[in-house]
């Protein structure tokens, strides 16, 4: 343990390989061309929403195994969550690769908690290959925390969109790859941190604080400063909680607005884009184009991705609770050799 | 923006702690022109009693008497919002006009029809039956129970002879 709440790992994670799938709407987005496998129908040619989700699950471990040219049998486990009740998407859409599963639930921080779990899992010599899975459907979210989709009604300039997709991510010992290849280096695992907002279409304000602490504790942790990264990417805090975020940083005394990036405000573009992308599959599916593209090529040395989570459940929420917030941070390394 | 950091220790620093940090979250949150909200508002729920007077008119010229006149112009207005939600384009509506479309009855309607069209895979028991009402239930029962308390100040003022 690195401080309080840090890892190094003492032998080299790889993210070996990954795999993202996405809807229409993100397609249609500036990374659209770098996605893996876009989608026309949202209903991934399913009955329902849940199905459908499940389905792009399915559709990205199918893609990630066909890219690292792995077998089922060469996955020692899965870690996986997605953000519906009982998580269902992952039940049903990981069920068929009868492989040992771990289901997670770290609302929009699952990605980074998933990739955390599998690089401890492996650093420790307990497995050599795991999956590391989150996603994400707007309808099925939307229907989960909000409203039916036809019902008519505003959304305040203050919410993020939930993206539709799901990435997934070999985390092993070895890499695919030796001469461009991304290792975890470490991670930084976060508390649940409240400051009370109970605004549920302003997500952004009730995940700054949690990623504000976890940046913090990360820098404490491993003792370095902003230097250390070529960038910081949060996960779905959108325009609102990114500006919220580099105040709260700021008053901490680390200035690092020029290099905080958020994955939510990099997925869309235009009338469509809202405060930004929210979801688990929103920080899953920019990894595996925008940050590890630039990692490989050797754009980025060294990142701190942050996916951020809103601990949101409609009872607590009715029952007049407040949101809390979650961020998970995972070092990622670009290695040439 | 001061002191939204100072971390935890009592329950006083931590409740003062979020109240500041409301307050910070409150101011730059950006709302949208009030002005501009109302004016589609009023654009858009003027072209509905619109349609709504159209229909009235039609059917008065067509000889219905005057009550039944105005059932079938909120039967019509009900028939055109559940069409429209099925459509997927009454949301649409309601995301440029607000309470424009949301306050009458079409509104109602788009709010009974949208849980039964996303609940129906749910069964017609469990999934339509119980859940159409989802968003809807809370102005049958309010609506229901201040008409029955109503009746009963009418029914009071009338035994007294005010009424």
């Amino acid at each position: 343990m690195t401080g309080k709440q840090s890892l190094l790992f003492d032998k080299d994670v790889y993210v070996r390989c990954g795999a993202t799938v996405v809807g229409k709407k993100e397609s249609d987005g500036p990374l659209g061309e770098m996605f893996d496998v876009a989608v026309e129908d949202d209903m991934f040619g399913k009955k329902s929403w849940e199905e459908a989700e499940s389905h792009i699950q399915e559709m990205a471990v199918d893609k990630l195994l066909i890219k690292s040219g792995m077998a089922v049998s060469d996955i020692d486990y899965i870690y996986a969550g997605d953000l519906l009740g009982q998580l269902i998407a992952t039940s049903f859409g990981l069920m068929k690769y009868e492989v040992p599963m771990f289901g997670l639930y770290g609302a929009c921080s699952t990605m980074g908690e998933a990739l955390s779990l599998g690089a401890m899992c492996v650093n420790a010599g307990y497995a050599e290959n795991v999956i590391a899975l989150a996603s994400s459907h707007f309808a099925s979210a939307e229907k989960q925390f909000r409203y039916p989709l036809e019902y008519g009604n505003q959304r305040p300039l203050a919410s993020t969109w939930t993206v539709t997709g799901a990435g997934a991510y070999i985390v092993g010992d070895k890499p695919l790859d030796k001469k461009k290849c991304v290792l975890i280096k470490g991670i930084t695992t976060g508390k649940i941190v409240d400051y009370g907002v109970k605004d549920s279409m302003n997500m952004g304000a009730c995940m700054a604080p949690a990623a504000a602490e976890l940046i913090e504790a990360n820098f404490k942790d491993l003792d370095v400063d902003k230097e250390y990264y070529d960038a910081i990417f949060t996960g779905d805090l959108g325009e609102i909680g990114n500006r919220i975020l580099s105040e709260l940083l700021k008053e901490k005394g680390i200035d690092v607005a020029d290099k905080l990036f958020d994955c939510g405000m990099l997925i869309y573009e235009g009338e469509t884009k809202c405060s930004g992308g929210s979801g688990c599959g929103c920080s899953a599916v920019v990894l595996g184009t925008y940050i590890m593209d630039k990692l490989v090529r050797g754009e980025y040395k060294r990142v701190l991705f942050v996916p951020t989570g809103a601990l949101l459940s409609t009872v607590s929420y009715n029952e007049g609770k407040s949101v809390p917030g979650i961020a998970h941070g995972v070092i990622l390394e670009g290695k040439e050799s | 923006m001061k002191d939204i950091n100072s971390g935890g220790g009592t329950k006083t620093d931590i409740e003062k702690r979020n109240a500041s940090y409301n307050a910070y979250v409150e101011n730059v949150t950006p709302k949208g022109s009030c002005v501009a909200k109302c004016f589609k508002a009023f654009i858009v729920g003027g072209c509905i009693c619109v349609v709504g007077q159209i229909i009235l008119n039609v059917c008065k010229s067509i000889k219905v008497p005057d009550t039944d006149a105005a059932s079938y112009t909120t039967l019509i207005l009900v028939l055109l919002s559940v069409i429209l939600t099925g459509l997927n384009i009454y949301p649409s509506i309601t995301t440029f006009g607000g309470a424009g479309s949301l306050v009458p009855i079409t509104g109602f309607a788009n709010s009974v029809a949208a849980p039964a069209i996303e609940y129906k895979k749910e069964g017609k028991v469990f999934g339509i039956g119980c859940k159409i009402f989802t968003i809807a239930g809370p102005v049958i029962l309010y609506g229901i129970f201040f008409s029955w308390c109503a009746g009963l100040i009418y029914w009071a003022l009338k035994l007294i002879h005010v009424l």
